[in-house]
């Protein structure tokens, strides 16, 4: 039954994202979403390589980008 | 039984759901192609770490992209923790990662390949994204599976002779649901979920536990640590970028983590950005983290194979840590120069503190005046330095 509720929460996702949804904030309005600034990641090797120190030396991990391999044994 | 199956039904409603949301309404663009040139140095804790990393992103068409990149750290010194039962060690671990996009309309698909290499550890990474634009472009919906598997070993020769004793394997399965959305014309906000399941080999062979050993001269003796094998955790972010009224953005951000050792997590995260004409972007973040301890950890116990699992592993005490650090990027190149559009060099300085809640300093054994488990709680500062330049083209 919980299978059954996130497979048609996915479809329901997935149908609506080809419906035609006016967006609130239209294309004209997004010059300042569209600055470097507003990026989450601009360098994505320093977020994996803070993310490697963060998870070696802490105990959570996840929910935060990608980050390396390795023990971190040492 | 039913872990397994949980994630069967994990898996499968990752890839339906990734299959099911393959849609072609108007086209979109990769990012600019880009080569990064990186260097890292970690101090503290006893440790140096200094890393270099070569990365190059190539675009072929306007919807294929490959990116290269190889990480090399290299390590000397040794924590708090193993210098309890080992000398000191220097290693290196060589990280190599290959990723291929292809983007279809508002769909970006994603698959890439890890392998890390040290002497005593091996670990190979396969995963694959998909990320989906929709509901005019407000919407940001990403799904990702990674799967990695490890070899663990443990160094029992020197520094410069390595002995390694191969001790086994492990597997991890990590899924991850991330959304994107704008709210406003100056706010966007995101929220991240992300599950991992471990089996197999998870203890960490050069740490010990300690426990109260009356026949031995300190008053306690070490033993080895002895893990669950499986462990799954999730993790919940949630965070917001704001556009502030004059050019400058200030994100916030919190992260709930626990996991089937009951670690419990909270991270909360606030950084600020602030532009100087189109040539300086200068950055301040403030970090706060705390957990509690795993429910087999222990800096001391009362004797030798107390219980089932034991771990004195400081990455699982109760601790809490502070960061500050500051960011400067400098844009040069603005006419561009042979192929390369514009680039930019940033240098990244952070400082951390960590304090242990109930992880002590052993290295006071031997001062009089602390008894086993009296030692003074442990704590450190850690210099965290990066500096990289990054060309476009």
């Amino acid at each position: 039954m919980k299978l059954l509720c996130y497979v048609l929460f996915a479809a329901a996702l997935s149908l609506t994202a080809a419906c035609s949804v006016q967006p609130w904030v239209k294309p004209y309005e997004r010059d300042r979403l569209a600055d470097p600034i507003m990026t989450w990641d601009r360098d994505a090797i320093s977020s994996g390589y803070v993310d490697h120190i963060r998870e070696t030396r802490e105990g959570s991990r996840g929910a935060t980008g990608s980050a390396g391999g390795g023990c971190g044994c040492n | 039984m039913r872990r397994v199956s949980a994630q069967r039904i994990v898996g499968r409603i990752a890839v339906l759901a990734a299959l099911l949301l393959v849609r072609a309404t108007c086209a979109d663009v990769l990012p600019d192609d880009r080569a990064d040139l990186f260097y890292s140095k970690y101090s503290g804790g006893g440790m140096d770490i200094t890393g270099e990393s070569v990365s190059v992103r190539k675009k072929f068409a306007e919807n294929f992209a490959v990116t290269a990149s190889e990480f090399i750290d290299k390590v000397s010194g040794a924590s708090i923790d193993v210098l309890s039962q080992a000398s000191q060690i220097k290693d290196e671990r060589r990280q190599k990662s290959g990723t291929i996009e292809y983007m279809h309309d508002k769909t970006t698909y994603t698959a890439s390949f890890i392998n890390s290499v040290e002497r005593d550890y091996r670990s190979d990474t396969a995963s694959f994204s998909l990320k989906q634009d929709m509901f005019g472009d407000l919407t940001t919906l990403s799904l990702a599976f990674a799967n990695t598997n490890d070899t663990v070993g443990e160094n029992n020769g020197t520094a410069f002779v390595p002995i390694i004793d191969w001790l086994g394997h492990a597997e991890s399965r990590s899924y991850d649901i991330d959304l994107s959305q704008i709210l406003t014309k100056n706010l966007i906000a995101g929220a991240n979920l992300n599950v991992i399941t471990d089996q197999g080999y998870l203890a960490n062979p050069y740490r010990s536990v300690r426990f109260l050993d009356p026949q031995n001269p300190k008053g306690y003796s070490l033993g080895s640590q002895v893990y669950p094998d499986t462990r799954t955790s999730t993790a919940l972010q949630l965070e917001a970028k704001y556009y502030l009224p004059y050019r400058a953005a200030i994100t916030g951000s919190y992260r709930y983590f626990r996991d089937t050792w009951y670690v419990v997590g909270n991270t909360f995260e606030l950084d600020y950005t602030h532009p100087l004409s189109n040539i300086w972007i200068l950055e301040g973040r403030l970090r706060y983290y705390r957990q509690n301890s795993a429910y087999f950890y222990s800096d001391l116990f009362a004797y030798a194979d107390q219980y089932r699992f034991e771990a004195r592993d400081q990455d699982l005490a109760a601790q809490d840590n502070y960061t500050v650090g500051a960011k400067v990027t400098y844009a040069f190149l603005p006419n561009g120069w042979k192929f390369f559009k514009r680039a930019t060099a940033t240098f990244d300085v952070s400082r951390i503190t960590f304090h242990y809640l109930d992880f002590r300093n052993i290295k006071y054994y031997g001062v009089p005046q602390y008894q086993p488990g009296d030692e003074p709680l442990y704590q450190f500062n850690a210099l965290v330095l990066q500096a990289y330049i990054s060309m476009f083209f």
